[in-house]
């Protein structure tokens, strides 16, 4: 492929690299990169799909109507958010914690979305935003993985992301409607569901070693908090907890 | 969590399945505002700022961090049927790294623990 003739460049940095190669190969957008993105991450969605029903599930315990839940999934796109917000959700709605929580969890997405700026600098805005607005962790690493094996595909991002938004919402249409049909909650387990869902969410997001520290940093100021601070702060404290000590420990 | 659940289930969940409360969009939308800033915030961001590397190193800690800082108080607060179905769950998604494998363990191990315990 293409990315062969930039071998020769390998004393510069990968970052540099990746940048001359977009340079010179320009990034494409179209239905190629749509239809390939889509067919590539198709099974990987279908997975994700689980999520998506015990979303449902708990929305709909939660008071939210099928077409709400829908709505969220539709328009937020962004599963442990989703699933977090759920999980604050009252009567009344604390709208600051939630918004600002979600905000936190999905800060992340600056930095991957970030990552795609070597190969993304020659769309025009409405591409990229419009592509941006489908990326999820799974199939922002599928096009990660795609754009850097030299395919020029910019369009990759929005067609995996398209499979993503359909089984998602599919999904939690239909976790709404067998929640609607489940009668008391902790008869089926279903009160523990949540938490089962984060223990799931936990063993994808575990990185090894170095989650270590700020896992524990945040376990421990999240029970602390929970017990001596009103409403749902512990959540915010323990992740920002977190963050601190990684930077502070930081060593390249 | 138990505590927590059931006061979000004495909401007494909508009959219709089309409602669509105006709070609750708003909620809604206000989450996809700021998650789709989220999203494109980091290509602009780039073009003006420079993250630092020890900065970028604090913020990828958040997701696992915050989902970690949910659990933390809700485990804390089970018990051993809990923490028997919490660590079935581990277990079927380190073997088999399907979602939907561990959930229902998770959810049969539960009902199961506590009829037993």
């Amino acid at each position: 492929m293409e990315a062969n003739a930039e071998t020769a460049e390998s004393s510069e940095s990968e970052a540099d690299r990746q940048v001359s190669e977009t340079d010179r190969t320009p990034v494409t957008f179209g239905w190629d990169g749509v239809r390939a993105g889509f067919l590539t991450c198709a099974p990987i969605a279908i997975g994700v799909g689980g999520y998506g029903v015990a979303f449902g599930v708990l929305a709909n315990q939660a008071g939210l109507s099928v077409a709400e839940a829908a709505l969220m999934s539709a328009t937020v796109l962004a599963g442990a958010s989703q699933i977090v917000a759920i999980e604050l959700w009252a009567d009344p709605i604390p709208v600051a914690t939630i918004v600002l929580t979600v905000f936190a969890i999905n800060l992340r997405y600056s930095l991957m979305g970030a990552a795609l700026q070597p190969w993304f600098q020659s769309l025009s805005w409405k591409k990229v935003y419009g592509s941006l607005f489908f990326m999820a962790d799974e199939n922002w690493a599928l096009t990660l993985r795609d754009l850097q094996s030299g395919n020029g595909r910019g369009a990759f991002l929005l067609g995996s992301g398209i499979a993503m938004w359909v089984f998602w919402v599919a999904s939690t249409t239909v976790g709404a409607l067998a929640g609607g049909a489940v009668g008391d909650p902790t008869e089926y387990g279903i009160d523990f569901m949540l938490a089962l869902v984060f223990v799931a969410l936990a063993a994808e997001l575990w990185e090894g070693r170095s989650s270590v520290v700020p896992w524990l940093v945040a376990l421990a100021v999240a029970v602390v908090a929970s017990a001596l601070v009103p409403g749902q702060w512990y959540i915010l404290l323990g992740g920002l907890a977190a963050a601190v000590v990684e930077v502070i420990r930081y060593d390249g | 969590m138990t505590g927590e659940l059931t006061n979000a289930v004495a909401v007494a969940p909508s009959s219709d399945a089309l409602t669509l409360d105006p709070l609750v969009v708003a909620v809604v939308l206000a989450m996809a505002a700021v998650t789709v800033l989220t999203k494109v915030g980091g290509i602009w961001l780039v073009r003006h700022v420079e993250l630092s590397d020890r900065l970028e190193a604090g913020l990828s800690v958040l997701p696992g961090a915050i989902v970690i800082a949910v659990l933390g108080p809700e485990l804390a607060a089970g018990g051993p049927a809990e923490w028997g179905a919490a660590g079935l769950v581990l277990l079927v998604m380190w073997k088999s790294e399907s979602i939907l494998l561990a959930l229902v363990a998770g959810v049969l191990g539960i009902v199961g623990f506590r009829a037993l315990i």
